[in-house]
């Protein structure tokens, strides 16, 4: 990752999809991993690690949406619903029967499996805009279900209080003893996500992607790879509600409504799509975005704006900033932040003798 | 029974006034997907946008018709400019992009325009009055608020004229041959990116009167920018590229959800409007894929 090669001597397939290129790449990983696991927690306030909780579960949720729009080349306008549907199945299972995260987690990542799978059965005979249109049929019907149903959403409010998670009596209560839960599956996901595209999985999801006819004809059955990357991406989608349930402490349909899945859409446009750094990259942007510009109008815009406006102001703001950086990547670079990290590596590869 | 009956037909009614209503709207749609591919989830915040320069106009306190008929002609003006615009710096480099990049870029700019609204025109909601008598329609057994009537008229007339246009203008009928074939259109002599650029002014035109007209029944705030989510069962159910389809569509979507209120509601507590088109449209997606007048494509690899 942060590593600058003498020459390229692949000479087999095996090396080139191999997950560390250089023995030095294992060093790098073992830096980032120091930094995260140690430097960080111990050198942060509760604050800041709040914030890089927020961005552990947007990167998992990120890499979810980007096995289905990146790489096999499908859309979804429904993540929040599937979020929502993985967050209640847990929240239900952790309040009526009293179950553990290490169960409730699964579950929830398999309820929003199946749904998903479910909502994407469409994508067989629809592609593109109408597909779009049927995922955010989804996401309409789920949201009104989950509101209309108290069995599901524990009556009033449709919200469900959930006990914080605990692992051999160690209850996660606190910022920093989360930050340890949260930050092991985003890792987690990050490590299956490479894995999972270098695979026969994988690479049959891009094959669908660049040409799903061609792909059929080569003998891949479509249907078959199409529903399972819905259903792979609803898992991390639904394991993604239940971690932000753990993290709130409350299951809330409100948490995850259409603007949810458009804010994890952006992420991975933004970020980049089909690459795993580039879902990374996008869930710290967008989970930034609001926080940056918030701290910056309170502290600049009062300058300009009463208190009673600050408040439209700041909300607006976000709004439009955050669309508007969409637009601006999607005609200026397509490829993301991904794009431009590896442009700037490019360029420190050959420094300082770029000819 | 005759009650019932009676009920029965309010709803009928109702359903067919204001379905024509989302028909206004999802024309916009069906006019920029039919000519360009292009898809717009912006059409909402096009009409909130419509509906608030409107609100802005008629709240300099002219005369009621002047100030009606100054409002129609700015904000018409500008819509077509903002058309114009839009084609020219977010559309047309996106030309030939996966569908998810079109789609992002108007979500996109659904964002900004719905983040910039409430910053420029403040929160509050505004009143647009228009020049109409306030009794309602009585026909038969409904009574029909009059903009809802005016509503269903100003569709009707907007349908018949394009229809018109596509059928028998000569601009028209280049646009359906860029529709049809951009290459061959091209190679025929058509200037493709400027009736790219109309379809997008059209679309304009089409929201600038549906803003006014859904501004003036529910008043202009953030808010009204929601009933662009009531487009996509309109023109799927219709057909994303077929005008006739969008009334066709906009008609069954208004009379499943007056009939859903009136009917489901007392039993499930509410909101079945806002969840029964999705619910239908779920199901014709399942039968026939490309709406009912859709036309399927054809695929070569």
């Amino acid at each position: 990752m942060f590593h600058r090669e003498a020459g390229v001597f692949k000479t087999t397939y095996a090396s080139d999809m191999a997950l560390y290129p250089l023995p030095i790449a294992k060093w790098t990983m073992v830096a980032l991993a120091v930094l995260f696991a140690i430097v960080l927690p111990a050198s942060l306030e509760e604050y800041y690690l709040s914030i890089l909780n927020l961005i552990f579960i947007a990167v998992v949720g990120a890499l979810g949406l980007n096995i289905l729009v990146g790489y096999t080349g499908q859309i979804s306008l429904g993540h929040g619903a599937f979020m929502s549907v993985g967050a209640y199945t847990a929240a239900n299972l952790a309040v009526r029967l009293g179950l553990p995260f290490w169960l409730t987690l699964p579950a929830g990542g398999l309820m929003a499996a199946f749904i998903g799978a479910l909502v994407g059965i469409p994508s067989l005979r629809i592609k593109g805009l109408y597909l779009a249109i049927a995922t955010l049929a989804g996401q309409l019907i789920i949201e009104w279900t989950i509101n209309h149903v108290p069995a599901i959403s524990g009556g009033a409010q449709a919200s469900i209080q959930v006990p914080r998670p605990d692992l051999f009596g160690f209850v996660l209560n606190t910022q920093s003893r989360l930050y340890y839960f949260l930050l092991f599956f985003a890792a987690l996901a990050i490590v299956a996500t490479l894995n999972l595209m270098r695979s026969r999985i994988g690479r049959a999801f891009i094959a669908v992607r660049d040409q799903d006819i061609a792909a059929e004809i080569i003998g891949i059955d479509i249907f078959r790879y199409k529903l399972l990357s819905f259903a792979v991406s609803s898992f991390y989608a639904g394991v993604t509600g239940v971690l932000y349930t753990y993290y709130l402490g409350i299951a809330n349909y409100e948490q995850f409504q259409l603007g949810v899945s458009i804010d994890f859409l952006a992420m991975i446009i933004i970020g980049g799509l089909g690459s795993v750094l580039g879902s990374i990259f996008g869930a710290i942007f967008v989970t930034l975005l609001p926080i940056v510009i918030r701290t910056l109008m309170e502290n600049v815009g009062s300058l300009f704006f009463s208190d009673s406006e600050l408040a439209n102001v700041v909300s607006g703001t976000r709004l439009a900033v955050f669309g508007g950086l969409i637009i601006f990547f999607l005609v200026i670079e397509p490829e993301g932040l991904n794009r431009l990290w590896r442009n700037v590596r490019s360029y420190f590869r050959v420094w300082p003798f770029s000819y | 029974m005759s009650e019932d009956l009676g009920f029965f037909i309010a709803l009928l009614l109702n359903g067919v006034s204001i379905g024509l209503m989302y028909s206004l709207i999802a024309l916009g749609f069906v006019l920029v997907y039919k000519s360009t591919d292009a898809i717009n989830f912006a059409q909402g915040e096009f009409v909130m946008m419509a509906a608030l320069f409107g609100a802005v106009v008629v709240g300099f306190n002219v005369s009621p018709i002047v100030g009606a008929i100054a409002a129609v002609v700015v904000v018409l003006a500008i819509m077509i400019g903002f058309g114009f615009a839009l084609e020219r710096v977010v559309l047309r480099p996106l030309l030939g992009r996966p569908i998810v990049a079109v789609i992002m870029a108007t979500i996109g700019l659904a964002s900004v325009l719905r983040g910039l609204t409430p910053i420029v025109f403040g929160g509050e909601t505004r009143a647009l009055p228009l020049p109409i008598p306030d009794d309602p329609v009585v026909i038969g057994p409904a009574t029909l608020p009059p903009i809802q009537v005016l509503g269903a008229g100003v569709a009707i007339l907007l349908f018949l004229g394009f229809n018109w246009f596509f059928k028998k203008s000569r601009m028209g009928v280049a646009m359906r041959a860029v529709a049809d074939n951009q290459q061959v259109a091209q190679a025929m002599g058509i200037n493709v990116e400027r009736y790219f650029a109309l379809a997008w002014a059209m679309a304009g035109i089409v929201s600038a009167l549906g803003g006014i007209v859904w501004g003036s029944m529910l008043g202009v705030d953030v808010q009204i920018a929601v009933v662009g989510l009531k487009v996509f069962p309109v023109v799927i159910l219709g057909g994303l590229d077929s005008i006739g389809g969008a009334m066709v569509g906009g008609l069954i979507v208004g009379l499943v959800e007056s009939l859903a209120s009136g009917y489901l509601d007392p039993y499930v507590g509410g909101g079945t409007k806002d969840f029964a088109p999705y619910l239908l449209m779920i199901l014709v997606l399942m039968l026939r894929p490309y709406g009912i007048f859709g036309k399927r494509q054809i695929e070569r690899v």
